[in-house]
C-alpha cells in the first residue's frame, strides 16, 4: 500500500506543489480585489501572508519525520515547499514595509533593531533568505558538506518566526501557541532520530 | 515656533463653531439623530469612520481576541435589563438604570478620535453623557481620589471569559479629576443609535486622550475610592501598560512604536499619520498632568 503510494508520488511532477502553493495567494488576491478582507485589509494581508509562510515551513520540516515515521516519501517536494515558504515570507515582509509602515524607513529601521518580535522575525527571514539562495543544485555541489550545515538553520529559523508571531500579540493566543508547539515537536522528532535509543522507537512505530 | 490651538483662538473658535453647526445641521437632517442628542464643541470635524468600520473591527476580548469576533459572538449579551452599581465613597450608592444615568434629554453627540494601543485609530461619533454629571448625581465624597470601573463578568453571556487570557472581570480606573473632565463620557450610542453589543452595550466609558483599552465596555460597576484601582492590562503586564495610558508618541510600548498610527478606512496605501500628544486633546487635558514625568507615569 505505502509502496504503491510512494511509487505513485514519484509520478507527480514537482510543479503541482508549486501550483498548490499558489492557492493561498490566489485566494488572498481574490479577497483583496472583491473587498472581502473586511475593515482593515492591511492587517489581513500582512497576517495571512505571515501565517501561510509558517504553515509551509511546518510542511517543509515535516518531510523527514514523515519519512522516518511512516516511510511516506515526500523528499522530492521538500525544496519546492521550502521555496514557497520563503516566497510568502518575502511577501509578508513587503506587505509590512509597503502597506503597514508606508515605507517610513527611519521608523522601520529604528523598530527592527529595537523591538524583539521584529528582531526575531527579521533574523528568521535572513536565515530563510540564505536557505532560499542556496536552494539549487549548483550550490549543493559547490558547498559540499557545508550545505547541510547551512541548511540546519531551518530549525532556529522556525523557532524564531513562531516566537515572532506570539510576541507580536497582546495576550497568549492558543493558535500561535499550538504552531510553536508543532515546531518544537517536529524538531524533537528530528533530533531524537540522532540518538540510538530512539532508533528502536522509530522501528517500533515504523 | 510651535503654535497651539490655544494661540489662535479665533480660528479654533471658528472651527468649533463650524463643527457645532455641522453637527447641528446633521441633527436636523438625519432622523437617526432623533434621539435628540446635542452637538458638542468638543467634537472633531475629521472624517468619521463608517458604522461598518466601527462595528466590525473591535477589541473586546470578552467575545474573542480576533477583530471580528466581537461582532460575531456578542449577540449572547443581554443588555436589558441592565443596572450599574455606583458605590464606595458616594453619598447616594445604589443600582442605577441606563435611563437614570444617561437620559435621552441629557445626551450629547461627541465625535472623538479613538487611538488604540496597537497603533491604529478611528473617528467615532458617540452619543453619551459627561461622566461628571453622573458622579455628581451620586454625590462624590470629599476623600475620594479615584474611580474604578468593572465590566460584566458572566462567561455564559461572554464566551471569551471562559479562557483566562485576562484576569476577569475587566477592570479599569481613572483619577477623579480625569473622570470629572468634560471630555470624559459614558457612551450609550454611536451614529445616533444605541450601542451595538460589540461596542460595549449598553453603556461604556470613553476617554479620548487615552489608549482605547482605558475606555472600558459594558460597565456594571463604578466605585469611588481613595486608592489607585487595579486595571486589567496593568495587572497583566505592568511594564507595558501603565495606570495612565495617555496617548503619547514619545513613550513607546516596549514592543512597538507609538510615534505613528494607521487610520482605519484609509485603504491599502493610506499610509501612517503622526500620533498626537494626548491624541490631539492636549489643550484640554495637558494641565491634568503638569509636573508629572509621563515617561515614568505611562
Amino acid at each position: 500500500m505505502l509502496q504503491r503510494l510512494n511509487r505513485g508520488l514519484r509520478q507527480v511532477p514537482v510543479w503541482t506543489v508549486w501550483l498548490a502553493g499558489l492557492i493561498p495567494m490566489a485566494l488572498l488576491v481574490r479577497d483583496t480585489l472583491l473587498g472581502h478582507l473586511g475593515v482593515d485589509p492591511v492587517r489581513d494581508i500582512e497576517h495571512r501572508l505571515g501565517r501561510t509562510a509558517i504553515y509551509f515551513l511546518l510542511a517543509t520540516l515535516a518531510v523527514t519525520p514523515l519519512l522516518r515515521l511512516t516511510r511516506l516519501n515526500l523528499m522530492r517536494f521538500r525544496q519546492a515547499l521550502g521555496l514557497i515558504c520563503f516566497t510568502y515570507a518575502a511577501c509578508h515582509l513587503a506587505a509590512w514595509a509597503i502597506f503597514d509602515m508606508a515605507l517610513l524607513w527611519a521608523q522601520m529601521l529604528r523598530d527592527v533593531v529595537k523591538r524583539p518580535y521584529l528582531i526575531f522575525g527579521m533574523l528568521g527571514f535572513v536565515m530563510l533568505l540564505a536557505l532560499a539562495l542556496t536552494s539549487n543544485r549548483f550550490s549543493i555541489r559547490r558547498m559540499g558538506p557545508r550545505w547541510r550545515q547551512l541548511h540546519r538553520l531551518v530549525y532556529p529559523a522556525a523557532i524564531l518566526v513562531a516566537v515572532h508571531w506570539l510576541w507580536a500579540l497582546k495576550v497568549w493566543e492558543s493558535w500561535p501557541l499550538t504552531v510553536l508547539g508543532a515546531v518544537i515537536l517536529l524538531l524533537l522528532f528530528r533530533f531524537a532520530g540522532r540518538f540510538c535509543g530512539l532508533r528502536v522507537f522509530w522501528r517500533f512505530l515504523g | 515656533m510651535k503654535l497651539n490651538w490655544s494661540d489662535v483662538t479665533p480660528e479654533a473658535e471658528y472651527l468649533n463653531r463650524r463643527a457645532f453647526m455641522a453637527a447641528g445641521m446633521a441633527a436636523l437632517a438625519t432622523p437617526a439623530l432623533g434621539l435628540g442628542a446635542a452637538a458638542s464643541p468638543f467634537s472633531t470635524d475629521e472624517k468619521q469612520n463608517s458604522l461598518e468600520e466601527i462595528t466590525q473591527y473591535n477589541n473586546f476580548y470578552e467575545f474573542g481576541t480576533g477583530k471580528t469576533d466581537p461582532a460575531r459572538n456578542s449577540s449572547s449579551l443581554k443588555t436589558s435589563p441592565w443596572s450599574v452599581t455606583i458605590d464606595g465613597m458616594v453619598d447616594r450608592p445604589g443600582n442605577y438604570g441606563i435611563e437614570d444615568l444617561a437620559p435621552e434629554s441629557a445626551q450629547e453627540e461627541r465625535i472623538y478620535r479613538l487611538r488604540c494601543v496597537e497603533a491604529w485609530s478611528m473617528v467615532i461619533p458617540w452619543l453619551g453623557v459627561p461622566l461628571a454629571g453622573v458622579l455628581d448625581k451620586a454625590g462624590v465624597q470629599p476623600g475620594a481620589k479615584f474611580v474604578a470601573f468593572r465590566t460584566l463578568h458572566d462567561p455564559e453571556q461572554m464566551p471569551g471569559q471562559r479562557v483566562r487570557i485576562l484576569d476577569w472581570p475587566y477592570r479599569e480606573g481613572l483619577r477623579l479629576d480625569e473622570a470629572m473632565h468634560p471630555l470624559t463620557i459614558l457612551a450609550t450610542g454611536v451614529y445616533g443609535k444605541p450601542l451595538p453589543n460589540q461596542n460595549g452595550a449598553p453603556i461604556r466609558l470613553v476617554v479620548p486622550w487615552k489608549y482605547g483599552f482605558k475606555s472600558i465596555k459594558s460597565v456594571v460597576s463604578i466605585t469611588l475610592t481613595d486608592t489607585q484601582p487595579q486595571c486589567s492590562w496593568q495587572m497583566m503586564q505592568p511594564g507595558e501598560y501603565g495606570f495612565y495610558a495617555n496617548v503619547n508618541p514619545q513613550v513607546d510600548h516596549p514592543r512597538w512604536s507609538q510615534a505613528t498610527e494607521r487610520r482605519i478606512g484609509s485603504g491599502l496605501l493610506g499610509g501612517r499619520q503622526e500620533t498626537l500628544m494626548f491624541n490631539g486633546y492636549g489643550d484640554q487635558v495637558a494641565g491634568l498632568y503638569a509636573g508629572m514625568d509621563l515617561a515614568k507615569h505611562y
